[in-house]
């Protein structure tokens, strides 16, 4: 038979059709449209205005979002930089910011050494602003995606091994006694190495689904183990609280040179993914699904799992191993926008950011003596999930 | 679009055959059932058909072409297939749902535009249901999320539909509406070739019908000729009478004097076996 001749599937002619063979009443409005189609139906009788493009006008858009979920991220960085011992007020933080930007020098009377304001901005507390902020958009778009594509509310962007691979992979490069800049590498390569096995493990198996979570869970326990090997075997004096701290995420380390060397995988990464996000849609329906909509499941699930990786993998390498961030973000996001991650992974990413930025001010000003981040995300973050559990609000 | 299955075997493990030397053609857009006792290879047969599962021999190609060649995208433009049950983890709403049949249609990292969700809309409104387009996918009942899995495959605009038992879930007046679905899919030229339990789908339908057995295709052919008291008895492992009562042909399973075998114990009344279990 001829496919390219005529197609065997017409555009159905609304009207006389709708609800004949299934009994139900067409003239009811769709919920949530109701002036819309009230509006819609009295003109019902003019040609050209169909039910269903008074429907798609009808839909609610949530353009609000756009702008809230931008500027978010960009005033939480800018209220992080005022807080510090060394007092600078907000109007102050945004001229600071704004001569740095543009090149100019930046003087006020309200100081007594202007540029020992400008450069607690710039070189003390700006990187670190921005890398908490960067790092929380990472963990909290790398959680919303694995918890699609697995199907899973309890996948994170550490499920398939990354934080003890890249845990070993610093560990290792700490007792070594390599620089900063070889052990925040070897954290990335062994982040990263981790998933490479757990894939290695995994495609053994035809249902990689769940078996992919389960080498996951071998992969990281395994990593887990060799981590406290080298801490057994590590100089308890100088290596191991190194060891132990870079275990527990820390910012206070944290340079633009740190961040440069991550910025291009980053960037890539989450540009990646936000392209993929109505093929996430389809995956997180169902494998048998997606692939009956025309999708190649495993490569293009394979893809995102890939940038996700590699998203959490330098964010680790940057702050260390900071838990919960990638599990409770997303859902925090999925209360807002619903689980369509053409909306859901920008507000992951944004909620991300803000949410980490705000942890981490906690961290530096509620003692002198400064709080491991992930210590704090966890206190937070757990009583943070069980109260989504509580109000029936994982929107699942 | 042209579905040839030649001598197809499948089993998960070199011992166990699931599906063996199964053989038939159809072409769209026929309706087309398959009848075939518990176990006998179904669901398996349809997977084959979707590339989900390899079948250890023979052949099945749409169109000539092996349906392993075909890219998914190809794939769902020729074929668009409804497994039995679908569990959603989450709660998108129905018209998003409906609107992922689109995907194949749309470029490969392009969002859904208007007009593809207006073209959702209006499969919804073809199946009657388009007053759930806005209710979340989790929250309707599984008769519904039959329906709302229909709209979406056709909104992918395939040359048939596969349906793996979709009266499977369903009760029994929308196991009866979904007949007349059929028919209305057949009105408009959309092929379906699906799985069933109900000889009686195939004879109201009068649609070609092949009868699946542990050994291979046992026949095909129009609902009337392939679906007699003999065949069914063959497949089912009961005895069941077929009645022309005014203009309807019916399957009546069981006895006509002792369905319950109250009288007649010697008949296996009440013991059950499965084609899996049952050898050839």
């Amino acid at each position: 038979m001829e496919r390219m001749g005529e197609s065997p599937d017409k555009r159905p002619e609304t009207g006389p059709d709708t609800g004949r063979a299934d009994g139900e009443a067409p003239q009811r409005a769709p919920e949530g449209t109701g002036t819309a189609v009230a509006a819609g139906s009295s003109e019902a009788g003019t040609p050209g205005v169909s039910r269903s493009a008074e429907f798609v006008r009808g839909r609610r858009r949530m353009t609000w979002l756009v702008p809230l979920f931008v500027a978010l991220p960009i005033l939480a960085v800018l209220v992080s930089l005022t807080i510090g011992v060394y007092s600078i007020s907000l109007p102050d933080v945004c001229r600071i910011v704004w001569c740095g930007i543009t090149g100019t020098k930046f003087t006020s009377d309200a100081y007594a050494n202007p540029q020992l304001a400008y450069n607690m901005v710039w070189t003390v507390r700006l990187p670190r602003v921005v890398a908490s902020s960067l790092v929380g958009a990472g963990l909290g778009m790398a959680g919303a995606v694995f918890q699609g594509v697995f199907r899973n509310p309890l996948a994170s962007p550490y499920t398939l091994g990354v934080s003890n691979g890249a845990g070993f992979g610093a560990a290792i490069a700490i007792v070594l006694g390599l620089s900063m800049g070889f052990t925040q590498g070897s954290a990335i390569a062994f982040g990263l190495a981790s998933v490479a096995l757990t894939f290695a493990v995994a495609s053994r198996s035809s249902r990689s689904n769940v078996t992919l979570v389960l080498a996951g869970m071998l992969i990281s326990s395994l990593f887990s183990s060799l981590v406290s090997l080298i801490k057994f075997v590590a100089d308890p004096a100088e290596k191991l609280p190194q060891i132990v701290y870079w275990l527990m995420g820390s910012f206070s380390e944290v340079s633009f040179d740190k961040l440069v060397t991550i910025l291009p995988l980053y960037v890539v990464s989450v540009v990646v993914l936000l392209c993929y996000r109505w093929r996430l849609n389809v995956l997180s329906v169902g494998d048998v699904e997606a692939r009956s909509f025309g999708v190649n499941v495993t490569r293009d699930r394979n893809v995102a799992i890939v940038a996700a990786s590699v998203i959490s993998a330098v964010a680790v390498s940057v702050s260390g191993i900071i838990g919960w961030v990638g599990i409770v973000v997303p859902h925090l996001a999925r209360m807002i926008t619903g689980p369509d991650y053409r909306r859901l992974l920008p507000v992951s990413l944004s909620l991300g950011a803000v949410y980490l930025c705000v942890i981490d001010d906690v961290c530096r000003a509620l003692t002198t003596a400064e709080i491991p981040i992930g210590v704090v995300t966890g206190i937070i973050g757990v009583p943070l999930f069980l109260f989504f559990i509580y109000k029936k609000k994982v929107n699942w | 679009m042209r579905l040839t299955v030649e001598d197809v075997s499948f089993g998960y493990d070199a011992s166990r055959k699931v599906l063996q030397g199964m053989t038939f053609t159809y072409e769209s857009p026929d309706v087309m059932c398959l009848l075939g006792s518990n176990g006998v290879g179904k669901s398996t047969l349809l997977k084959c058909i979707m590339g989900e599962l390899t079948p250890t021999s023979g052949t099945i190609l749409i169109d000539g072409r092996p349906v392993r060649s075909y890219s998914p995208r190809e794939m769902a433009h020729r074929v668009a297939y409804i497994a039995q049950t679908h569990t959603p983890s989450f709660s998108y709403k129905v018209i998003d749902v409906v609107t992922m049949g689109r995907t194949s249609r749309i470029g490969y990292l392009a969002n859904p535009s208007d007009s593809d969700v207006q073209f959702a809309y209006e499969q919804l409104e073809y199946l009657g249901i388009e007053r759930l387009a806005e209710r979340p996918y989790t929250d309707i009942s599984g008769g519904e999320r039959q329906l709302v899995m229909i709209a979406s495959a056709l909104a992918q605009q395939p040359e048939a539909l596969l349906l793996d038992e979709p009266t499977a879930h369903l009760d029994f007046g929308n196991q009866f509406k979904f007949v007349r679905l059929v028919e209305r899919l057949r009105e408009r030229g959309m092929g379906v070739l699906m799985t069933t339990h109900f000889p009686d789908h195939a004879l109201l339908l009068g649609c070609t019908t092949a009868i699946l057995t542990n050994g291979g295709v046992g026949a095909q052919g129009p609902a009337g000729q392939v679906v007699t008291e003999e065949s069914l008895r063959t497949i089912y492992d009961i005895e069941i009478n077929i009645r022309d009562i005014e203009r309807r042909r019916v399957c009546i399973p069981g006895s006509m004097t002792d369905p319950l075998g109250r009288e007649d114990r010697s008949s296996g009344a009440g013991k059950f076996e499965t084609g899996s279990t049952r050898r050839p």
